[in-house]
């Protein structure tokens, strides 16, 4: 094990892998000279050369497009768009070309692709830089959706979406680049559709998505400390595949759930889990499932508003609360 | 260029050119019937400009294409039999009936697809090329789209990305005078397509596309070029499509007049009186050729008619590359739920009620004989609810 921030987790999976598989090349914008805009591919040009860690001009739907091609005919690309905002450009041949080709054309032809791109408030980078929008990806058939929180799932889930024969969105968080933790050294495999169980117990079940699994961690100690409450915290880290059984397993011991996601409430993560839980487990469950959400705005600049508007601690500390009946109902989403 | 191709390549090329065009006759006449369903492209017009690209070929070297490639899956050497059941919709096409008329698929004889968004294969064509510089291999890459995907922000990312790394691409708009229905000079502020790619770093060179020979002659030397200098070239050919964009096509936006002086030019018929003019075949050798492109065709049509539909168990498969270590919910709409089987009469008698979406039926094409126009409007007004002519 190894100490590292998230962003050196990531690059330690790139650096790895390239190193294991030549076919590996990694397009982007300011990946190379520049190092990255978050850094994560900082020192891979020296490395590797221009030839495997090329800078692109900003061009995203067709970095992706390009992305595309080359999976489909020998190479391991991995895209890093510089913000997920940045990805809708891209969409046209994220969904219609990297989510579909394999089914189109009949299972001839597989599109191997990793698109990188981080997420997530808490910079004051206002409505075009700061969202949450996994959903968005969550929704296509085709896609593999991963939403790494700590620096060992990091790399563990970067390694194994590299290796994937399937197009995978692999979605990073801003706030976490400079988060430390343990890393497994050399080959590390997290295998997808395997959630993370990061606390135990037997109060209420809490998920919680890409960051929010680390505000759930939180939350789940303060109702412990303060409430005697014992939450169990389950991180999904990957959201196609979803290991659903974890979730269930878990709820049909708690009989309660609160989700926990950045992004919007419509249409949602959470929207989507709480429908398959109560489908499957209605049986289980003494309490609706929760959702404790970002709110439903464009992200604000101005720092107070941004605040307010993605979850913190202790809107799940209520929401778990809520799920026992210990607090009324209504007071989850984040804002209002 | 190359020395004229010998008497037996250019006889190849007619049957082919012959080929195409009747099969695609054929496949309006099946549209027509209902045994092919959504949208059906045809490129009859537009054989010289297929054929002799395609022909300008290596086997090694990768094709991709748009909706409109019925012509180019037959000219790389896909059967007529796996073209004709993929748009029948059967699991012996060519994309074992996911795809479509617009989406098209032949891995073994390297044709990349068809895809159904205008200018969504050019960064693809990139990819592949880069693919193929890195693995240090001289194959290139000839990626065909419309006049009108000249405008989509991808023709200037592409461009400029694939002449910035130095990729080997050749560009080719074919220019068949119209986007959908909105014509050239309507859609484009620059109207000499060959010029659009120079600000981007990649020249440009026109071609008759209604002339094979000299559109296997303009492409063989830009291919030449692109995979000795190791740089995308653009290819202008210009040619037109003689039936409408689809088979709901009314073709308000031009004239009678207009298309019939381009039929004059008619590729087919032009080549084929040349290779009689200089006696590569004879009357009687170009009769035998047309009948026997109608019996492959006749054959194929046979075939997919007695392909099955893929299986409703079928319908999950392929989503995903699943290896046995896969673990999780890959679909959360299982199989199982599809059980309650296909939409009865009712069904879909209601979801094509008019009114909500209740255009009438588009005119027939008036190239289609007037037996069949009574039989298209039914299809159409089965095919295409929405009243769209996509």
């Amino acid at each position: 094990m190894a100490e590292l921030r998230y962003r050196e987790a990531l690059r330690d999976a790139l650096l790895q892998e390239m190193r294991r598989d030549e076919r590996v090349v990694l397009l982007g914008e300011d990946i190379g000279v520049f190092g990255g805009a978050f850094k994560v591919t900082e020192g891979l040009l020296e490395e590797f050369g221009e030839a495997r860690v090329r800078d692109t001009p900003i061009s995203e739907n067709t970095i992706v497009g390009v992305g595309v091609g080359a999976a489909m005919t020998g190479l391991r690309p991995v895209v890093e768009l510089m913000t997920i905002n940045f990805s809708l450009l891209a969409f046209d041949q994220i969904v219609n070309h990297a989510a579909h080709i394999h089914y189109m054309f009949g299972g001839q032809v597989n599109v191997p692709l990793v698109v990188r791109m981080p997420q997530g408030a808490g910079h004051q980078l206002g409505p075009t830089h700061s969202h949450c929008l996994e959903a968005l990806f969550l929704h296509v058939p085709g896609l593999l959706v991963a939403v790494p929180a700590t620096p060992a799932d990091a790399k563990g889930l970067l390694m194994s979406a590299i290796r994937d024969e399937n197009p995978v969105i692999f979605i990073e968080h801003e706030s976490l680049y400079g988060v430390r933790g343990e890393v497994p050294e050399g080959e590390h495999l997290v295998h997808f559709g395997r959630a993370r169980v990061a606390r135990a117990g037997e109060d209420v079940t809490i998920v919680g998505i890409s960051r929010m699994a680390l505000t759930a961690e939180r939350a789940a100690e303060t109702l412990a400390t303060e409430h005697g409450v014992q939450a169990e915290v389950i991180d999904p880290r990957t959201l196609r595949p979803l290991d659903l059984q974890t979730i269930l397993s878990s709820v049909a011991r708690t009989n309660r759930c609160v989700v926990v996601e950045e992004g919007w409430p419509h249409g949602g993560v959470g929207a989507n889990l709480a429908t398959l839980i109560t489908e499957q487990a209605f049986d289980d469950l003494d309490a609706p499932v929760i959702r404790v959400t970002g709110a439903d705005v464009p992200m604000p600049y101005s720092k107070p508003l941004e605040d307010i508007a993605y979850p913190h601690e202790g809107q799940v500390v209520a929401a778990a609360l809520s799920a026992l009946g210990a607090q009324p109902a209504g007071a989850a989403s984040g804002g209002r | 260029m190359d020395a004229l191709p010998d008497a037996d390549s250019r006889r190849e090329w007619l049957e082919t050119m012959t080929l195409i065009r009747r099969f695609e006759e054929r496949a309006g006449e099946m549209y027509a019937r209902a045994k092919i369903g959504g949208f059906l492209h045809l490129s009859i017009g537009e054989e010289a400009t297929i054929v002799g690209s395609a022909r300008a070929l290596r086997d090694s070297d990768y094709l991709i294409s748009t909706y409109r490639s019925h012509g180019h899956a037959l000219v790389r050497g896909t059967p007529p039999e796996q073209v004709m059941a993929e748009l029948f919709g059967r699991v012996d096409g060519c994309s074992h009936g996911r795809g479509g008329s617009m989406h098209m698929f032949d891995l073994e004889h390297r044709f990349m697809g068809g895809y159904g968004i205008v200018g969504g294969n050019l960064p693809i064509a990139a990819g592949i090329a880069l693919a193929s510089d890195m693995h240090g291999l001289d194959e290139v890459t000839l990626c065909t789209f419309g006049d009108g995907a000249s405008n989509q922000g991808t023709f200037g990312e592409t461009l400029n990305l694939a002449a910035l790394w130095r990729l080997p691409v050749l560009f080719m708009v074919t220019n068949n005078q119209f986007g959908m229905g909105t014509a050239l000079r309507r859609h484009s502020a620059v109207t000499d397509l060959q010029r659009k790619g120079e600000s981007l770093g990649v020249p440009g060179v026109r071609c008759d596309g209604m002339d094979v020979i000299e559109t296997y002659s303009v492409v063989s030397d830009a291919l030449a070029r692109v995979r000795e200098e190791r740089r995308p070239l653009l290819v202008e050919a210009v040619t037109y499509r003689f039936r409408g964009h689809s088979m709901a096509d009314p073709e308000q936006y031009r004239t009678r007049e207009e298309v019939e002086r381009w039929r004059e030019r008619d590729p087919l018929g032009v080549f084929a009186r040349q290779l009689i003019r200089e006696g590569v075949i004879d009357e009687q050798e170009h009769e035998r050729l047309d009948r026997d492109a109608l019996a492959r065709v006749d054959a194929a049509v046979e075939f997919a008619d007695a392909s099955p539909f893929p299986a409703p168990d079928s319908l999950y498969d392929d989503v995903y590359v699943l290896d046995d270590d896969a673990r999780g919910t890959y679909a959360s709409d299982p199989a199982e739920k599809r059980r309650g089987g296909p939409p009865t009469g009712e069904d879909v008698a209601a979801a094509a009620k008019p009114g909500s979406d209740g255009e009438a039926p588009p005119a027939a094409n008036d190239e289609i004989p007037q037996q069949l126009t009574d039989a298209l409007a039914a299809a159409e007004d089965g095919h295409e609810k929405a009243g769209s002519s996509f």
